[in-house]
């Protein structure tokens, strides 16, 4: 079946801000969504990515390699993680994308080589 | 007849078909992009297998040429709306592809119909059907749960495609009715096929109640006439009666939504003698209805012309006022303003308002009207 990579993204700044007790809170149903999908194979393979201020960027630039401090685009969003699902086409990758209990998510096609 | 060979496509979709090219597309696993995948193909399987796929390119192509207007295929006819109609793909795709595949327009068609020129009409199809593949968008009714959401995307399509044609922006004309006759048949098809949807009927009713004044909305220089000055004579009182018909059934069904009450205050309308005696209480009703379902500042703004008419025009203009930041780039807005400080007597800011809706519209029938308002012709 074709897979989709679904793009999951955050508010870093909010996650942040989070006291211990509330992020638990607000991990549990991404934990519980993660172990369903896996577990009916709908899932493939996924991770969470730690904040974008983490980040650091190789740029290609006028033939010569500069590495930067930051992600690739910087902005209050950012990508917080991905999954890689096997569905049978863009309506049941987009009912999954729906039943994410976090915030926006995009769908993309897999190329398969 | 196109043979279609081994290519084992259902043998109903042999004729033409878009239809068959979607449902096999995404089945078959043909690449966004052919090119790089054709190579890779040539290099690791070999000369002929790139030998059959290109000859299922071509005859992909072939069937490109084709709408499915002319098939007779009913059922197939609403997974292609829905299709065509997928939220993945932007309205303007939307818009094409509809008009392409179920309508049957050719490309030079619908680039008339937009002020477009071919070649962007053709990339813009040709983009939305790569998509569709890409993406592999499914062709498929949508299921019960999904299908209000999908259901509505269809609808403000083809809602589009009716206002586009009827009051068309830009340098095309007053109307042209083509487009909204177009999007009047695409939804009296989907009120055929889904004939328990009431939105659909809703939405049929309104463009029919907007049809049956066609007659009407010009006058013998081809210039615009608006509603209130319209001679109603010559309005299309069966096709009316008819609509009324389509009211009837859709308020049966006790499930109200937006179309169904713009459709009820276009019948207001239709019904009444004369603007004073239009039933303007119901149509104020109707309007603060369709607040609840999407508090927009255009719906507000024709909900002021209705309480013009119940409570006078100081209590309009102040209502309308209260909408200038959000609509002062509307022509609209400062035509309704303009009608109502006139209402009130106050000549000079009325002129002003008519003079910054007149920079504000493009449509040329629209832009007489006013010019002729600012020239001191009562119509």
């Amino acid at each position: 079946m074709p897979r989709y990579m679904l793009t999951f993204i955050s508010q870093d700044d909010w996650w942040e801000k989070q006291s211990e007790e509330s992020l638990k809170k607000a991990y549990a149903p991404l934990m519980s969504w993660w172990d369903e999908l896996v577990k009916n194979g709908v899932v493939k393979s996924g991770e969470q990515l730690a904040p974008q201020r983490t980040a650091t960027t190789v740029r290609r630039v006028n033939g010569s390699m500069k590495v930067t401090d930051g992600p690739f685009i910087e902005s209050k969003e950012s990508v917080g993680g991905y999954a890689i699902i096997d569905v049978p086409d863009l309506d049941k990758a987009i009912a999954v994308a729906k039943s994410w209990p976090g915030g926006d998510v995009e769908v993309r096609p897999v190329v398969e080589h | 007849m196109r043979s279609l060979g081994d290519f084992d496509v259902a043998e109903e979709a042999v004729q033409d078909s878009l239809v068959a090219a979607l449902e096999h597309w995404p089945r078959d696993g043909i690449p966004a992009n052919p090119g790089a995948w054709l190579m890779t193909t040539a290099r690791r399987k070999g000369i002929d297998r790139l030998r059959r796929e290109t000859r299922y390119r071509e005859k992909v192509a072939q069937l490109e040429e084709t709408p499915m207007a002319t098939s007779s295929m009913p059922d197939e006819r609403l997974e292609l709306i829905f299709t065509c109609c997928h939220p993945a793909l932007a309205r303007e795709a939307q818009l094409a592809l509809t008009l392409r595949s179920v309508a049957g327009l050719t490309t030079a068609e619908i680039a008339r119909a937009f002020l477009q020129s071919e070649s962007t009409i053709a990339q813009r199809l040709v983009r939305a059907k790569r998509k569709i593949v890409a993406a592999k968008i499914p062709f498929r009714v949508p299921e019960g749960h999904e299908l209000p959401d999908r259901v509505n995307e269809v609808l403000a399509v083809l809602y589009l495609m009716f206002n586009e044609g009827y009051l068309a922006t830009g340098a095309r004309g007053a109307m042209d009715r083509d487009l909204a006759a177009e999007a009047e048949w695409l939804t009296s098809l989907l009120a055929r096929l889904m004939p328990d949807e009431p939105e659909v009927l809703g939405l049929l009713a309104l463009m029919r109640f907007n049809l049956a004044r066609a007659d009407a909305r010009l006058d013998s220089d081809g210039e615009l006439v608006l509603l209130r000055d319209q001679d109603r004579a010559k309005w299309d009182r069966r096709k009316i009666d008819e609509t009324f018909l389509l009211v009837g059934r859709f308020l049966r069904m006790r499930s109200p939504g937006v179309y169904q009450l713009q459709a009820i205050i276009a019948g207001a309308h239709a019904d009444a003698k004369s603007w004073e005696t239009t039933r303007w209480p119901e149509i104020l009703r109707s309007y603060d209805s369709l607040i609840t379902y999407g508090d927009t500042p255009v719906v507000r703004l024709n909900r002021a012309i209705a309480l013009w008419h119940v409570d006078g025009p100081a209590a309009a203009l102040a209502d309308v006022d209260a909408l200038s930041s959000e609509l002062s780039g509307y022509h609209l807005f400062h035509a309704t303003r303009a009608e109502l400080l006139r209402a009130l007597g106050r000549t000079a800011d009325a002129r002003a308002a008519d003079e910054r809706a007149l920079e504000l519209t493009e449509n040329p029938a629209e832009r007489a009207l006013l010019a002729r308002r600012l020239a001191g012709r009562s119509r």
